[in-house]
């Protein structure tokens, strides 16, 4: 049986077509994912990503327990500043991608994969050392993300609380005076927001950004546009180009790994990881056709890897893909060969990402 | 939703107009909203044999590929070229986008009325 966000409603009435989805029901779409995409990337779009999970870790060691738990390094941060990391199992294979908010010196904000939140939960409660708690708070909160060129004009609107850097947050801010933290980031590859408050406050909230985005092309926009947006920026999707069976610097993350910090789960594993034999690279196809997630991928008669996530995407108007291939073929302009429900289709290797804000 | 009555329909969504000697076939309102935004359509060519009830090609949307089905046998006579760059014209105007024209029909699959049409829509929805 699904779960319902606090939104449901929202999305009923403005026509959402609501699909399964981790666990829960939301919109794939309102008005179609290519309008959705195209809003995204000219003006601005709201999604609902309430199913995500949030989780506290508090305590005195609460840095040390995010060291030693994750890959990346979380000392020096600023109240309020934000940091992306793969999260390893001691054989060096991803068990999620997550960030990292900092809300104090001993409070640190958690933002989990909605597929992945109670594994993570027990992984990270089950590995904690000395004074450190860790909470599952994902049932409290809300997620709104807003998404375009035009999110902080929009946002404006309702409040002064906006992060002023990529990848910073306004702990406690409030928006139309609903407390809420703003962290300005994102999923899509455009500047935009994504505010938490409390579960019974995401309708209001919602309404009150719909109504300022009113003038400026705001919609609605599902997981369709969510994944196309985020596939076209080049951005991993755990279970797709991250999951057990890759490490981080496979999948290209290896900036967010830090191996001269003292001790983390993996560490030892990843320090034999490189150089890797296999590499997450971008594919356009160059044929005719769409290069979908299990696509085999070939070199002449040789399979060399497997497509990972793929689609048309909207703003390039072409259809791109993410494998995971043998490295030797990951120069862009390598040519290869994917295979499309029998078909061999023409696709070339090209850099990551598809598409980049300019 | 919109459901010409001068068509006849399969049970697989897609219309078919019967002229003289030939069919005209495509995808109906309701098989577009379901299957959103179209990018690619993958048709028979000219002099194809098709069969009722059998796979003649496929279209895809951004998110998946759907088989679509023959409602008649015989030979296809044209293909609706418009549809390899605009493949989108099936979602705006779907009784206007054919996909085939087929001739030298030998046989149909069992095909329902407008209302039929709309009673099988209601009845897949609930």
């Amino acid at each position: 049986m699904e779960q319902k966000t606090p939104l449901y409603a929202r999305h009923i009435a403005a026509g959402g077509k609501m699909v399964s989805f981790a666990g829960w029901l939301l919109p794939v779409q309102y008005s179609g994912i290519i309008a959705e995409h195209m809003a995204v990337r000219t003006g601005c779009g709201l999604f609902d990503v309430s199913h995500m999970g949030e989780l506290v870790l508090q305590g005195a060691d609460a840095l040390s327990n995010l060291n030693r738990l994750l890959t990346n390094d979380f000392t020096g941060m600023e109240v309020g500043q934000a940091r992306y990391s793969p999260m390893c199992s001691g054989g060096g294979g991803v068990v999620d991608d997550l960030i990292v908010c900092k809300l104090s010196e001993h409070q640190y904000f958690i933002v989990v994969n909605a597929a992945n939140k109670n594994k993570d939960r027990d992984w990270m409660a089950g590995r904690l050392t000395g004074s450190c708690t860790l909470e599952d708070r994902s049932d409290a909160y809300a997620q709104l993300a807003l998404q375009g060129p035009r999110a902080e004009n929009i946002l404006r609107k309702l409040t002064e609380d906006i992060p002023k850097r990529y990848y910073s947050a306004v702990p406690e801010g409030k928006v139309a005076g609903v407390s809420c933290m703003v962290s300005r980031t994102g999923y899509t590859g455009e500047d935009g927001f994504e505010l938490y408050c409390a579960a019974a406050d995401a309708p209001g909230l919602w309404d009150a950004l719909m109504e300022a985005g009113r003038g400026e092309g705001l919609i609605p926009c599902g997981l369709g546009a969510r994944d196309t947006l985020r596939l076209e920026a080049g951005m991993p999707l755990y279970g797709h180009e991250l999951s057990d069976a890759v490490n981080p610097y496979e999948a290209g993350l290896g900036m967010f790994v830090k191996p001269d910090k003292p001790d983390f789960i993996g560490k030892e594993a990843l320090e034999h990881a490189r150089p890797v034999s296999r590499c997450r690279v971008g594919l356009e196809v160059t044929g005719r056709g769409i290069a979908r997630e299990g696509c085999p991928v070939y070199h002449g008669e040789r399979q060399v890897g497997t497509v990972t996530s793929g689609t048309h995407c909207p703003w390039l108007g072409k259809a791109v893909a993410m494998a995971l291939l043998e490295a030797e073929y990951r120069q862009p302009g390598s040519p290869v060969i994917v295979e499309v429900r029998g078909r061999q289709i023409e696709a070339s290797v090209v850099p990551l990402p598809f598409y980049k804000r300019s | 939703m919109n459901i010409p009555n001068e068509l006849r329909y399969s049970k697989t969504h897609e219309w078919v107009r019967l002229e003289e000697s030939t069919a005209v076939i495509g995808l109906t309102d309701h098989a577009q909203s379901q299957l959103g935004d179209l990018v690619f359509v993958n048709l028979p060519a000219p002099g194809d044999a098709v069969t009722a009830g059998e796979p003649m090609g496929d279209v895809e949307s951004v998110k998946a590929v759907s088989d679509v089905y023959c409602p008649v046998t015989g030979l296809v006579s044209a293909v609706n070229t418009e549809l390899e760059d605009s493949p989108q014209l099936i979602n705006e105007q779907p009784y206007e986008a054919w996909l085939i024209r087929v001739e030298k029909i030998s046989g149909t699959e069992e095909l329902l009325t407008a209302a039929e049409y709309e009673a099988l829509i209601a009845s897949e929805q609930e």
